[in-house]
This record gives C-alpha cells, structure tokens and sequence, in this order.
C-alpha cells in the first residue's frame, strides 16, 4: 500500500508540469469540476443551511433567493439534496473503482506476466463480460445482492474489473519482453517484485486514464442504477434518484426537480471525461 | 480457408460467449445469498411448507447442477420458463411481444447516431484545425457523458409540455387500431396501408431516437474526422486534386473510404447502444425489452431478469459475428 503511494504522488508530479498544451486545458477544465464537486460534498454543511431528508418549506417552490433550485413534493430543498448528493455519488465512484482496480490490476498482472491456460481462460470470461452491454450487467447483479447504496457499488466494480484487466494484460504483454524485465528474471528477484515493483510503475500512467474514463462510465451507471430504484433507498439524497423522483412531475411542468439532478450527473461525468481525455493525449504521446 | 469456413469457425465462437454470461448470469442469481420466492414475494413471513411448494413448482429444490443444466436445455429449445411473479406467463412469449420496440428503437438510435456523426466529423474534418473544428470536438467528447434520463426528460418537457409538438411516451397513439403482423410497428403501418398510425408511430419514435442518436454519436463524430483527414492527406486525393475534380466530389470519394472503420465501430458499439435503449426505453416509457427488464426487476422477477441477460448475451455475440463477417467480405486478408 505505502509503495503504492509513493508511485501514484511520483506519476502525479511527473504528469503535472508535463501536460502538453493540447491536453492541458481539457485536464484543468476537467479537474476542476471533479474538484468542485469533491468540494461540495467535503463542505456540504457549510454550503446549505437545510437538512436534506426534511421538509422545510412549502412543496413544489420553484428557485428562488432562499431555495435556489426549488422544492420538491416533500418540501425539502432541491440545493441541499444536490450539496449532499455530492457525498453519495463520490462515495459509490470511487468505492466501486477502488475495488475494480484491486482485483483486475492484480488479475491482468498475472495473467498477462503468466499466460497459459489460466490466461485464455481469464481472458476469455473477461472479453464476454466486457462485450455486455454494462448497465444491463450492473442491474442484474444489483437486483441480486437487493437495492443498497454498498451493493451499488459492489455492482459498478464488477462490471469495470474487465476493462482494468484488458488494457494491464495488454501492456504487460509489451512490457514483459523488454530488456530490463529480464534483467530482474536474471538477478533472480521474486516474482511478486518483478510484478508489481519493476511493471506496474510502467502502468501507471495508462492506469489513470483508464480511470478517469472508468470513473465517467462509473458516475453515469450509478446515477442509472438509482434511478431505476436499485441503489439508495429513500430519503437518502442522490442526483440518480431525485431525477427518478422528480420524473413523474415533468408533465406539470416543475422542471427545477429534474434539471439540476441531471445537470450535476452530466457536469461530474464530464469531468471525469475531460481529464481522461487530456491525460490520454499525454499518454499517446509518451508511447509514440 | 474459404468464406464458409471463416463463417462456421466465427460462429462457433459466439457459444462461449453466451455460455460464459450465462454462467456468469446463472451464478449471480443462484448462488449469490437470497431467496428468489422470498425476493419475489417481498416478504419472509410465509410457512415453510408454502415455501417448499413454490420452491419446488420452480425447481428450485433440485441441486444446482441439475437446475443450471436443466435450465440450459431449455433456453437451447426457445424455452425461458414462466414468470415468477405473474404465474403461467410464458417469458418467451413476452420477450418475443417486446423484442421488436427494442430493435426498432436502436435501429432508429444507430441511424441518428451516424447521421450526426457523419455531418459533425466531415465538418470538423474539412474544417481542420478551426473554431468550428474545436467545438465539434468538443461536442464529440461531451455528448457521451450526457445522462439519458435526464436528456429525455428534458426533451419532454421542452417539445412535449412547452411548445406542444411530440409525444412523450408510448410506441403509438393509443386511439389507433393497428394490425400487428411483424411487430415493428412502422413496418406495419406501412404493410397495412395505416397511414395515420404510421405517422404516429414515427412521431413518437423521434424524441427516443434522437436521445439515444445524440448520447452515442460522440464516437462517431471523433472517427469520422479521424479517418477523413487521413484519406484527405493520401496521395489519391491529391492526385484528384491536380487533375482538377471538383472538391466536393472529392470528399465524397474520401469519405467512402473513412466509412469502413466507422461501420465496423458501430457493431462493437451495440452492447452500448441495448445498455442506453434501457434507459431510452424506462425514460419514454417504450414498451420494449428495457421497460420489461426494469418492471421485471422491480418485482424481483428473477427467471425473468436471467431471460432478457441471456437475449441480450445472445444478440452481442450474433452482432460480433455479423460485423466479422462484414469485414471479411470487405478485407479478404482476415479470412486467411
């Protein structure tokens, strides 16, 4: 873990001033909405004055000084469930990438480093998985482990695992042939070292694209997932689920409950999106 | 190797796909911690004995091996079983009633899709290195993370509540009789000489097709403009160029070239395109394959949810083969 660390804080320096100008703008623009967002939910207290879970004004006010996105049909404020749904939506991300990162980094290691039999295998179950459509795979395991904000997250995880063991198989497939692999094979260095302490930091800066861009398919799978009513339950805030909610009330015209959710969900997919889509410029050009 | 053999070979391929989701399927709703009928009934107040009937009416007392066999055979005959929630309800039978909206509705999507990925990327292309380039750009990284309920719902109630224009939800009008004969309803209406449910039909499939078109078109948008200002530099364009063919036919020339990576994309890219009709679907209330997977799920009907994953596997795998088989016709090299 604590060399773990130390690699991530290494690349991050490395890649900061480095960041050629046509990517710049795209990961600064992209940083800082993610960073608003983090923001938001670090200091969501601070940012609104109501409980989200309680009723505190007349239902269906639209934007005003006082409640700047509205009221819903309880009368809680729109501001305070957006604020605190920062907190959900953060927490599911970035649980469920963590955990799909810690077992198909790993995976995509030993497959790719290995081969053999236990490799096509992987592969194999893996490439079916990734071709699935994701949200469709996400629900199914959702319905399974039953609506929870954590099983949400354990759902996420499992469909990315095959897109963080795809691209660490593919590299360490490359990477293994090169010269100075073989050198630590020669010196005789403990496998687990050869893996993670001499490959892995040659992945690093492909591993934090794929999360960036993983990170957008995550925000959008786990808005998804509450809105069909399979994560949180009610009245915890989250943008998915007050866009479900707020959905019924379309027709008579309340429109402040179902374009701030959703503007939040697309503004922090975007995020995650631009900063993937910087850094992979950066990426390309180290590689070419 | 000939063509017929690249074909059989390909096919064959396609059953450890839809074997492995099925296991991976099977394995997720057997075996995970649950019980389906508690699930299904919502409540854990039922005498055993009432339990063990309904476990056994669905087979769920056998071994896990007998079931995941036992239910194998069945979906290899078109059989998925009857409905856990509405008992007696043949799940193929529902499946089939519903498959025809999902196809409509994703063939609708796709034809947006390329529509508006085709006239951004050749804009964005001719236009190198401009303004107008940069914000197709931009448009082809952004329209991806736009999210599609809320997307949809917005369109309702932009053209549905506020100006008046379309319909927001349903496949057609209810008021109008239309003879099924295929299912997909404009292919009906047209077969049936039903003008006005034909005019209908299409009015409310325009709102879902262009939600689903617009969020998946970003890719296409981004290859397209690729492959163009690649065919546009090669050395058959400039010799174009020098013999003096107008510029326009030019492009067109070039950009049936920058087409077959793009034609390609768009196979590999179904698996996203059934995952958005999903939300497309609960979003417009499309009575299609999406809808029924949400309803099933909400009832936590489980054979249901195993049949529609299974339909689904099955479809990736075939649209695979299909675009194999495409490029192998166009690239000779890939049969060898």
């Amino acid at each position: 873990m604590e060399v773990l660390g130390k690699l991530v804080s290494k690349v991050l320096k490395s890649l900061a001033p480095s960041v050629p100008e046509r990517g710049r703008g795209m990961v600064y623009v992209g940083l800082g909405i993610v960073l608003a967002v983090v923001f938001m939910a670090a200091a969501a207290p601070l940012l609104t004055p109501y409980d989200p879970t309680k009723s505190v004004a007349d239902p269906f006010l639209p934007p005003s000084w006082g409640h700047p996105c509205g009221t819903n049909k309880l009368g809680m404020d729109m501001w305070s469930r957006i604020v605190y749904g920062a907190r959900t939506v953060l927490y599911v991300v970035f649980s469920a990438i963590a955990l799909s990162m810690a077992v198909g980094v790993p995976l995509g290691l030993i497959s790719g480093y290995f081969g053999g039999k236990v490799d096509r295998v992987l592969s194999m179950v893996m490439d079916a998985i990734y071709a699935f459509p994701s949200l469709v795979l996400a629900i199914t395991l959702a319905v399974a482990l039953g609506p929870s904000l954590v099983n949400a997250a354990i759902a996420i995880a499992v469909v990315y695992v095959p897109t963080y063991f795809r691209m660490v198989r593919g590299q360490v497939l490359s990477i293994k042939e090169e010269l100075f692999v073989e050198m630590t094979r020669v010196l005789g260095l403990p496998t687990k070292d050869i893996l993670f302490k001499h490959i892995l930091p040659h992945l690093l800066p492909t591993i934090m694209v794929v999360f960036s861009l993983s990170a957008t398919d995550a925000v959008l799978t786990e808005a998804a997932l509450s809105y069909l009513g399979l994560s949180v339950q009610f009245p915890t805030p989250d943008w998915g689920y007050d866009l479900y909610r707020g959905k019924g009330f379309v027709l008579s015209g309340y429109w402040w409950l179902i374009f701030f959710p959703g503007l939040m969900i697309t503004l922090l997919a975007a995020g995650f999106a631009l900063v993937g889509e910087g850094l992979s410029e950066q990426v390309r050009r180290e590689v070419m | 190797m000939g063509l017929g053999r690249y074909v059989a070979t390909r096919a064959l391929l396609i059953i450890p796909t839809v074997l492995i989701l099925y296991t991976l399927v099977f394995l997720i709703l057997r075996v995970l911690p649950g019980n389906p009928v508690i699930a299904a009934l919502g409540t854990k107040n039922i005498p055993p004995e009432q339990l063990h009937k309904l476990m056994a009416e669905l087979g769920l007392n056998k071994p896990l091996y007998v079931q995941y066999f036992d239910y194998l055979w069945r979906v290899l005959h078109g059989d998925f079983g009857t409905s856990m929630v509405i008992r007696g309800r043949s799940i193929t039978a529902d499946i089939l009633e519903r498959l025809p909206a999902t196809i409509e509705l994703s063939v609708a999507g796709l034809i947006v899709s390329l529509v508006i990925g085709l006239l951004t990327g050749l804009g964005a292309s001719v236009k190198k290195d401009t303004p107008v380039d940069a914000g197709l750009r931009i448009f082809g990284a952004v329209t991806y993370t736009l999210f599609i309920p809320w997307l949809g719902l917005l369109f309702q109630l932009i053209f549905g509540v506020w100006l008046h224009l379309l319909p927001v939800s349903g496949r057609i009008d209810p008021s109008i009789q239309l003879k099924t004969v295929t299912g997909f309803y404009i292919l009906d209406s047209i077969i049936t000489h039903n003008w006005v449910a034909l005019k209908s039909c299409l009015a409310h499939l325009i709102l879902p097709a262009i939600t689903l078109g617009l969020v998946l078109s970003g890719p296409y948008t981004r290859l397209v403009r690729s492959n163009m200002i690649k065919q546009l530099e090669s050395n058959y364009v400039f010799a174009y160029l020098a013999r003096g063919v107008r510029n326009r036919k030019v492009i067109m020339h070039a950009l049936r070239n920058a087409l077959i990576p793009v034609v390609t994309y768009a196979g590999l890219q179904f698996a996203l395109l059934l995952g958005g009709a999903v939300l497309t679907e609960t979003t417009y209330d499309w009575p299609g394959i999406g809808t029924y997977l949400v309803e099933k799920v909400s009832y936590r009907d489980y054979p249901a949810v195993q049949a529609v994953v299974i339909v689904f596997a099955f479809f990736v795998g075939l649209i695979s083969l299909i675009v194999d088989l495409i490029y192998a016709f166009l690239d000779p090299r890939i049969r060898y």
